[in-house]
C-alpha cells in the first residue's frame, strides 16, 4: 500500500500543477470550462490526499513497521488512540495532515462559492493549489511518509510518553485546521487584489472560514496551555516559548482582521488594513508551521535542523514579496470610501483595536526572533525572557480588553456626550466599585492585576447591558417572554451576540491570567514522609510514599513512584493530593536481560496532583530521587540478570516495596494559584461565542436553496 | 483646522508614537537579553555577574542532587568542553543524561549558578530527518 | 498485493482525470448562463444589506443610535437595497 500512497502524492502534485495552470489560463482567457476544471482539481486533490492520509493512518493503526515512519514513531505497546495520533507527531505525517486539511477546506469553500465571485475565484484556486503543490512537493521529494524497508523491525520506537495525553493529540490537528483555514481568506484576498475587486464581497464569502480558522487556532493554543499546566512538571501554562509564540502571532493578526473587516463592510474604510492583516495572517501561519520544524530558534519544541528550512523560507519570502507588491500596485482600488470623522467613534476604536493587536504581534515577533536579530546586529545571539514579554504585553492586553468593552456600544462616526452617558455610566460604575472592593479587601499589591479586574468588570457590564436592552427591544417588537426574547435575539443576531460572548469570555480569561500570575504562591521543597510545608495559607504534609508498576501483558510499561499529600488549612483537612512520577524503562534494559536495571534509564513523566477549584488551584508535582534506590537496584539486578520474566518482575516488586517503606525524601513543587480555572472557563465561553457567531442562519440557507432551483429552471428552459 | 490637516497631524502623531515605542522595545530587548552561548564560549570568556543563556547537552552521569539544588554538567553539542551548573527550581520532565538543555546562568566562582526556573529541556527530536532513538 | 497496487493507482488516475476533465469534455455548450454568477453575487450583497438594515434598527432600539441618525442611515441603506433589487430584476 505504500506505493499506492506514494503514487497518490505524486498524482496530487501533478493535479495541483495542472489546476494552477487551468485556473490561470481560464481566468485570463475568459474560459469558464478551464476554470471549472481548475476547481475540480481541488476536489481531486482532496480525494488523493484523503487516500494518502488514510493509508498512512491505517499503517499506524496496524503497526506496520515496514513503514519507516511508523517504526520510528509508534510501537505495538502504544494504545490504539495514540497510534493514530502518532502519525502527525512525525514530520512527514504532520505535513500530510496539513495538505489533507487544506484540500478539505479548499474544496468546501470553492463548492460553496462556485457560482459567485467568478473573477476572483480562479486566482484563489490557483493560490490554494499553490500551497497544495508546495506541501505535496515536500512530501514527494524531501520527506516521504511512505518510505518502506524490506524487513520490518520487530518493535517500534514508540511515542514519547510526554505526548500520551488527549490534549496533545488533538492540539496539532486543531492548530493545523486553524493554519489551513486561514489560507482560504488569504487566497481570496490575493484573488481580489489581482482582479482589483476589493469591495466586501470576498470578505463576505470567506468570513465563516476566517472565523473557523480563528476558532480552531484558538482552541489549539488553549489546549497547549492546558496540557502544559496539567501535565508538565512546572505548573505554568505559558512560557513565551518560540513555538507557543509562533502559533499566537497569526491568531493576533487574525483577530484584528475579523474585527477590522466589519468597518469595511459598514463604511468602506480600512481596506488597506484588511488586506494587509489577512496577508500577514496567512504568512504568519506558514511561518508558524515552519518554526516548529526548523531548529533556527532555541526552544523547548524546536528540533534539530531539518532540510526543509530553505523551501519554507523561500515560500515565506514569496508570500511577503507578493503581498507587498499586490497591495502597492492596487492601492488606488483600496482607497477609503469615508474618512475618520472623530477619534471618539466606533471606527476609531476598531482602528485602535488593530493597532493594539498588531502592536502585540510586533512585540511577540520581536521577542521571539530576537536571537536572530541580535546576531545580525551584534554578531552574538541573545535571548529575552518572559519578564521582557510581560512588560509589554500586559499593558497592551489591558488596553485590548478595555477596547472590547467600549467598541460594542460607542456610536459610529461620532460619539456624543449623551450617547456616552447612556452607554458607559453603569460599566464605569461597575469598574469603580470593583476597584473600591479590591482596595477594601486589601488586594492592592499588583496594579496591573487590579486594573485588569476593573476593566473586566467594565466589559461584563457592557455586555450585560446590551443583553438587557436587546431583550427589551425584542419584547417591544415581538411581545415575547424574556427567555424567548433572549433566545430569538441571539439567534437573529448571531454575529453580534456571539461576538459579545467572546468578549466576556476573554475578560474572564484575562482575569484568570492576571490573578494566577500576580497572586501565586510557588515553592520547591524537599520533604521526607511525615514532614509538612506551608504554601499560601495551606499546610501540606507528605503522608506516605506510593510505588506501583503498570504491566501490559508481559511487558513492564511503567513504574510510578509517588506520594500522598494531606492538605490542611488552619488545622482542618481540605483535600488529599496524589502525585506520581512515571518512569518508562528503556528498551535497552529489556534487551540486556535486566529489567530492574533499566527502570530509571528511560523517559519520565509527571502525574500532577491537582485540586482545581473556582477560586483556587492547589498544584503539586513530585520529583523522587531514584538515586536512593541505586544500591538496591544493583543488588537485585545482579541476582536476576538473565533470569525468567517472572523473576524479573518479582525483583521489580521488591524494589517498589523498598521505596514504599524507605521513607526517602523527595522534591516537591507546590503551587497555590487563584482563579486558574477562570482561564479554562473563559476559554470555553470564548469558544461558545465563536460557535454562536459561526452558526449559519437558517433563513439564509433556505433562501439559497430556492435561488438554486430558480436558476436550474431557467437553465433548463434555456437548453430546451 | 480643516479636516485633511487634522488627519495629517493625527498620522504624524501616530507614526511618531509608534516609532518611539518600537525604539523603546528594541532598546530594552538589547539590554534585557542574555547572550546565548555554548560551554566552550563560557569557559573561554565569561564575565562574573553577567547572565548567559547556556545551551548544550547534559553530560552523561553528571546529574546529582545536593539539598534543593540539582548539579549537572553541560557540554558542547558537538564537543567535549563542559561547564558545571548548580540549579535550583523546576526541573522539566525530559531532563536526563544527553538531553539538550537551555538554562540561564550566572558565573559565580568556578560554578555557574542557574537562574531559578530557567531550565528548559528540549523534547527529544521529533521533526528531524534522522530516525529518533528511545534514549 | 503486487498486482493490486498498480491497479488501484490506475483507478485513481482514471478518477482524477475524469473528474478534472469533466468541464472540458462538456465543452462550451455546458457553460452556465453567466448571469447566474452575477445573480449569486447580487443575492449575497442583498442579504448583507438586509442584515445591515436590521442591525441599524437594533442599534436604534438598544440606544446606540439616535432617532435622527438612524433615519438617515436607514434611508440610505434602503436606497442601496432597492438598487440591488433593481439590478437583480434586470438580470431577469
Amino acid at each position: 500500500m505504500a506505493t499506492v500512497g506514494q503514487a497518490c502524492l505524486i498524482l496530487a502534485l501533478a493535479t495541483c500543477a495542472y489546476g494552477i495552470g487551468a485556473s490561470l489560463y481560464g481566468a485570463s482567457a475568459g474560459r469558464r470550462d478551464w476554470v471549472e476544471s481548475g476547481r475540480r482539481s481541488v476536489y481531486a486533490l482532496a480525494v488523493l490526499a484523503t487516500a494518502a492520509f488514510a493509508i498512512l493512518i491505517a499503517a499506524f493503526l496496524r503497526s506496520d513497521f515496514h513503514f519507516t515512519v511508523v517504526a520510528t514513531h509508534s510501537s505495538t505497546t502504544t494504545p490504539t488512540f495514540y497510534r493514530a495520533a502518532a502519525a502527525w507527531s512525525s514530520q512527514e505525517g504532520s505535513l500530510l495532515l496539513w495538505v489533507w486539511l487544506l484540500s478539505l477546506w479548499s474544496s468546501l469553500v470553492l463548492f460553496l462559492v462556485r457560482r459567485r465571485l467568478r473573477d476572483v475565484a480562479p486566482y484563489a484556486t490557483a493560490v490554494l493549489l499553490g500551497f497544495g503543490a508546495f506541501f505535496t512537493a515536500l512530501l514527494v521529494f524531501s520527506v516521504t511518509p511512505f518510505h518502506t524497508v524490506a524487513s520490518a523491525p520487530a518493535e517500534g520506537t514508540g511515542l514519547n510518553p510526554l505526548l500520551r495525553h488527549p490534549s496533545m493529540m488533538i492540539h496539532p490537528p486543531m492548530l493545523y485546521s486553524g493554519y489551513t483555514l486561514w489560507a482560504i481568506p488569504f487566497a481570496f484576498a490575493i484573488g481580489a487584489l489581482v482582479v482589483r475587486r476589493v469591495d466586501a464581497d470576498w470578505i463576505r464569502a470567506t468570513r465563516r472560514f476566517a472565523l473557523a480558522a480563528w476558532f480552531f487556532l484558538g482552541v489549539g493554543i488553549l489546549l497547549g496551555a492546558r496540557w502544559s499546566y496539567a501535565e508538565l512538571g512546572w505548573g505554568g501554562y505559558w512560557a513565551w516559548d518560540p513555538v507557543e509564540n509562533a502559533s499566537l502571532l497569526p491568531w493576533l493578526t487574525g483577530t484584528a482582521f475579523l474585527h477590522s473587516v466589519m468597518v469595511q463592510e459598514k463604511r468602506g474604510m480600512l481596506k488597506v488594513w484588511n488586506v494587509s492583516l489577512i496577508l500577514a495572517t496567512g504568512t504568519l501561519a506558514i511561518l508558524g508551521t515552519f518554526l516548529v520544524r526548523s531548529g533556527i530558534l532555541d526552544s523547548i519544541h524546536a528540533f534539530g535542523a531539518s532540510t526543509l528550512g530553505v523551501p519554507f523560507v523561500s515560500l515565506i519570502g514569496v508570500m511577503i514579496a507578493g503581498s507587498v507588491a499586490l497591495i502597492v500596485t492596487r492601492r488606488a482600488s483600496l482607497r477609503t470610501e469615508h474618512r475618520l470623522d472623530s477619534l471618539l467613534s466606533r471606527e476609531a476604536v476598531f482602528l485602535g483595536n488593530n493597532l493594539v493587536l498588531v502592536g502585540l504581534a510586533f512585540v511577540v515577533f520581536w521577542g521571539t526572533f530576537f536571537p536572530l536579530i541580535s546576531e545580525a546586529v551584534t554578531g552574538e545571539k541573545a535571548a529575552v525572557g518572559p519578564p521582557w514579554f510581560d512588560r509589554y504585553t500586559v499593558p497592551l492586553a489591558l488596553v485590548l480588553v478595555l477596547l472590547s468593552g467600549i467598541g460594542p456600544v460607542i456610536a459610529w462616526r461620532r460619539a456624543t456626550l449623551a450617547n456616552a452617558r447612556r452607554n458607559f455610566k453603569w460599566p464605569i460604575v461597575a469598574a469603580a466599585v470593583t476597584l473600591v472592593a479590591l482596595i477594601a479587601f486589601g488586594v492592592t499589591q499588583n496594579v496591573a492585576a487590579m486594573t485588569m479586574f476593573a476593566v473586566a468588570a467594565f466589559v461584563v457590564t457592557v455586555v450585560g447591558q446590551e443583553l438587557v436592552r436587546g431583550v427589551s427591544a425584542r419584547r417591544a417588537m415581538a411581545n415575547e417572554g424574556p427567555a424567548r426574547a433572549l433566545v430569538s435575539l441571539v439567534s437573529r443576531n448571531r454575529r453580534r451576540y456571539g461576538g459579545y460572548t467572546v468578549h466576556v469570555g476573554m475578560a474572564v480569561l484575562f482575569v484568570g491570567v492576571a490573578a494566577s500570575t500576580a497572586f501565586q504562591h510557588a515553592r520547591d521543597v524537599r520533604l521526607s514522609p511525615g514532614q509538612t510545608a506551608a504554601i499560601g495559607g495551606y499546610d501540606v504534609t507528605y503522608t506516605n510514599a506510593t510505588a506501583r508498576a503498570d504491566y501490559r501483558g508481559d511487558r513492564l510499561e511503567r513504574v510510578n513512584l509517588g506520594a500522598v499529600l494531606d492538605v490542611k488549612r488552619k488545622g482542618r483537612h481540605v483535600t488529599t493530593l496524589r502525585t506520581e512520577r512515571g518512569y518508562y524503562p528503556s528498551t535497552a534494559a529489556f534487551a540486556s536481560g535486566s529489567i530492574v536495571q533499566g527502570i530509571f534509564e528511560g523517559e519520565a513523566t509527571s502525574e500532577v496532583g491537582m485540586k482545581a477549584g473556582l477560586t483556587h488551584d492547589l498544584w503539586t508535582a513530585i520529583r523522587p530521587d531514584p538515586e536512593y534506590l541505586n544500591k538496591v537496584i544493583d543488588a537485585l539486578a545482579a541476582k536476576t540478570k538473565g533470569r525468567s520474566v517472572d523473576q524479573q518482575f518479582t525483583a521489580v516488586g521488591n524494589l517498589l516495596g523498598v521505596y514504599r517503606q524507605g521513607a526517602f525524601p523527595a522534591q516537591f513543587r507546590l503551587i497555590s494559584s487563584p482563579l486558574v480555572t477562570w482561564i479554562w472557563l473563559g476559554g470555553i465561553v470564548v469558544f461558545c461565542g465563536g460557535l454562536i457567531a459561526l452558526w449559519p442562519a437558517p433563513d439564509a440557507a433556505r433562501r439559497r436553496a430556492t435561488a438554486g432551483y430558480a436558476g436550474r429552471v431557467a437553465r433548463e428552459l434555456g437548453r430546451a | 483646522m480643516d479636516p485633511s490637516r487634522k488627519r495629517r497631524i493625527r498620522l504624524v502623531v501616530a507614526l511618531t508614537a509608534a516609532l518611539l515605542l518600537a525604539g523603546a522595545l528594541a532598546y530594552t530587548s538589547f539590554s534585557a537579553s542574555s547572550a546565548a552561548v555554548g560551554p566552550s564560549r563560557l569557559l573561554a570568556s565569561a564575565d562574573a555577574g553577567r547572565t548567559y543563556q547556556l545551551t548544550g547537552k547534559v553530560v552523561d552521569g553528571s546529574i546529582s542532587h545536593r539539598g534543593d539544588a540539582t548539579l549537572f554538567r553541560v557540554r558542547d553539542r558537538n564537543g567535549r568542553a563542559s561547564v558545571p551548573v548548580s540549579y535550583v527550581g523546576t526541573v522539566p520532565d525530559p531532563f536526563r543524561d544527553g538531553r539538550e538543555v537551555i538554562v540561564t546562568v550566572r558565573k559565580k566562582g568556578g560554578v555557574f549558578v542557574g537562574e531559578r526556573d530557567s531550565l528548559i529541556t528540549k523534547c527529544p527530536s521529533k521533526f528531524t530527518d534522522k530516525p529518533a532513538s528511545n534514549t | 498485493m503486487d498486482v493490486l497496487a498498480p491497479l488501484i493507482v490506475i483507478v485513481l488516475l482514471a478518477v482524477v482525470v475524469w473528474l478534472v476533465s469533466g468541464p472540458l469534455r462538456a465543452g462550451a455548450s455546458a457553460t452556465e448562463d453567466p448571469d447566474v454568477g452575477r445573480r449569486e453575487d447580487l443575492e449575497a450583497a442583498k442579504e448583507a444589506k438586509y442584515r445591515e438594515i436590521r442591525d441599524a434598527e437594533l442599534d436604534l432600539r438598544t440606544g446606540k443610535l439616535s432617532e435622527g441618525d438612524w433615519r438617515v442611515i436607514d434611508r440610505d441603506l434602503r436606497a442601496e437595497a432597492m438598487e440591488l433589487l433593481r439590478r437583480l430584476d434586470e438580470l431577469g
